[in-house]
């Protein structure tokens, strides 16, 4: 029981969970080195945001087994919200962007508690449904949001500074970032957790051990929200501006896919499919026609070679060698 | 006072009435064995007590409290543990994981706890992973330890499903064919374990069709036929029983060798206690 600090942190740094961590954090602290000029930088920032989407979004797929296509709904919804009251109603934006967030999360309390106790794909139906009807009340309330045009957002400003530039989002991106590994990453070394998994294993047994099921999923849905909603207020106020593109049913749909590409029930893997397919639709531009063809074809090409999704594909494959 | 009172219940799947009016009554700390043909009812029954299927009629009440209608999580909560006839491994976890999960109703844990890793979590944590190590010695699966539990032989599974299902300390353990696919040595280990367990206080409630192992490790044995309660008492009453012997062999047209007759073949057939003779459906 008697353990020093020390061994402890070098077991922390030797689990998965640890040595994971640490991997990330050397990444994004020494990413800048190769980061040539301000447009890497952007591109940077948005893997960072859109990897927190996906870390929260695997906990409901990956980890719990339930679908939602709606995803983009919430991030839209979490922007949209900082804005408004940020910009509309000149509430600080230390302020609107927690408010939004929770907001969001009540949203989807309230969505969630009679859709999840049903069984099947109603989930991914209802999140569809939800993830529309956001879209068309801010393309059409154009008095709030601006309309299809979008609005532009105040920047994020902290104790009367202003944050801005490239350089200075990148590291609260990359903060945010580690912040959400570490939090999910607790999350499913923990009872709540193995409750998430054991749900996904098989139901039937996770209710004979005592775990409500209903309640469990709605516990990792509202948090899966509130990681997109906290992800699209920091992608509203780091733009400056916001449009209802956000909440389309197409950004849904590749968050889904960055979460299965990358891998399934992996916290690293949600990263890295953020990461690949943010990057991507960038270097592909130099094909112009052929770019859709070309995506479609890394798509397939993934899935056929790495059935589970990159990392934990490649973790098998390493298990293997090693033995 | 009985711990588990099964009243009148009655279940029916479309026009086919699976369980009718079944009553019994089950003792604390004992082992009680539910028998009976294929198709008798066995499974619908321990659906029923543990809140998967809900009874048409009837109640079903543990320590005097009625459970009937609850969702399934409810009668886990109020000690009711089970295992499965088809395996309901979590699959997605290591055994030692699906142990500790079996935890779950023993460890209260907040989100924002689970979140933050607070130092009160992983203590809690830490004698959770005590725990459950303990409990795969007890079932004999200490060298599954680390294993992937999608990597673990058929018999080490259905122990494992054993030692979840005590993870969370049940008042009544229902094993549904614990033996079932399991070679003699391992139905004979599975033998030892379910008397140790009873010997401990746990009251086992065993559906089998292992009859040897039925008959030595069972104080009662209630038995089931087309959905009704065809008879009760001790394992050597049963075994003695005609209605019983009739029911698993039928009845016997050719009245030189009438069904009643005292069963020799019969009784070594369904197993005495101690005795040879398994029987498998």
């Amino acid at each position: 029981m008697s353990e020093s600090p020390l061994t402890g942190t070098r077991r922390w740094a030797a689990s998965p969970r640890g040595g994971g961590l640490l991997a990330l954090a050397a990444v994004i602290a020494l990413l800048p080195l190769v980061l040539g000029n301000n447009y890497f930088y952007e591109i940077a920032i948005l893997v960072a945001l859109n990897a927190i989407v996906c870390v929260g979004l695997n906990l409901l797929i990956g980890y719990a087994g339930q679908i939602s296509l709606g995803h983009a709904g919430f991030f839209a919804l979490g922007g949209y919200g900082s804005a408004i009251l940020s910009g509309s109603y000149g509430w600080p934006s230390w302020l609107s962007m927690p408010a939004s967030c929770a907001a969001v999360g009540v949203l989807a309390f309230v969505v969630g508690r009679p859709t999840l106790r049903l069984k099947g794909h109603y989930l991914a139906m209802a999140t569809l449904g939800l993830g529309v009807i956001v879209s068309i009340v801010l393309s059409t309330e154009d008095r709030i949001t601006g309309g299809p045009d979008g609005m532009s957002v105040p920047p994020l400003a902290l104790f009367g500074w202003a944050l801005h530039g490239e350089h200075t989002w990148y590291w609260i991106a990359g903060a945010a970032l580690l912040l959400a590994v570490w939090l999910a990453l607790n999350l499913i070394e923990s009872p709540v957790g193995r409750a998430l998994r054991a749900l996904h294993g098989s139901e039937i047994a996770a209710e004979t051990v005592g775990i409500a099921s209903a309640r469990y999923k709605l516990k990792v849905f509202v948090i899966s929200a509130v990681f997109a909603a906290v992800a699209g207020a920091m992608t509203a106020h780091y733009a400056g501006f916001i449009t209802p593109v956000k909440a389309s049913f197409m950004h849904s749909v590749e968050l889904v896919i960055m979460v299965v590409f990358g891998g399934m029930a992996s916290v690293f893997g949600a990263v890295v499919g953020a990461a690949v397919l943010t990057t991507l639709p960038q270097l592909l531009t130099v094909l112009k026609d052929y770019e859709m063809m070309v995506f479609g074809a890394v798509l397939i090409a993934t899935m056929v070679f790495f059935p589970q999704g990159i990392v934990p594909t490649m973790a098998r494959w390493l298990a293997r060698a090693r033995r | 006072m009985s711990l588990l009172a099964v009243e009148n219940v009655s279940k029916a799947f479309g026009g086919v009435l699976a369980i009718e009016g079944v009553s019994f009554d089950i003792e604390p700390g004992a082992v009680h064995s539910i028998i009976g043909p294929n198709g008798a009812g066995k499974t619908t029954l321990l659906n029923m007590l543990t809140g998967i299927y809900v009874p048409d009629a009837g109640s079903i009440r543990l320590d005097g409290r009625e459970l009937r209608g609850e969702p399934t999580h409810r009668f886990a909560a109020a000690g009711i543990g089970r295992t499965f006839q088809n395996l309901q491994v979590f699959f997605n976890m290591s055994a030692l994981q699906n142990v500790m999960t079996g935890r779950h109703l023993r460890e209260r844990c907040s989100l924002f706890a689970a979140m933050l890793r607070t130092p009160a979590l992983t203590r809690a944590e830490a004698s959770c992973l005590e725990v459950a190590r303990g409990l795969l010695r007890r079932v004999g699966l200490a060298e599954y330890e680390h294993a992937a539990s999608d990597a673990m032989p058929y018999g080490a599974l259905k122990r494992l499903e054993i030692a979840r299902a005590l993870a969370a300390e049940p008042q009544v353990l229902l094993l549904d064919e614990p033996a079932a696919g399991l070679n003699q040595t391992e139905a004979r280990e599975i033998n030892v374990l379910i008397k140790s367990l009873a010997a401990e206080g746990t009251t086992v409630i065993l559906v089998e069709h292992n009859m040897k192992l039925v008959m030595d490790v069972s104080d009662h044995v209630l038995v089931l036929d087309h959905g009704r309660k065809l008879a009760e008492g001790t394992p050597a009453a049963i075994a003695s029983n005609p209605l019983v012997i009739e029911a698993y062999l039928g009845v016997d047209d050719d009245p030189k060798t009438p069904a009643a007759s005292p069963p020799e073949g019969i009784s070594a057939l369904l197993g005495r206690p101690g005795e040879g003779g398994a029987w498998h459906a």
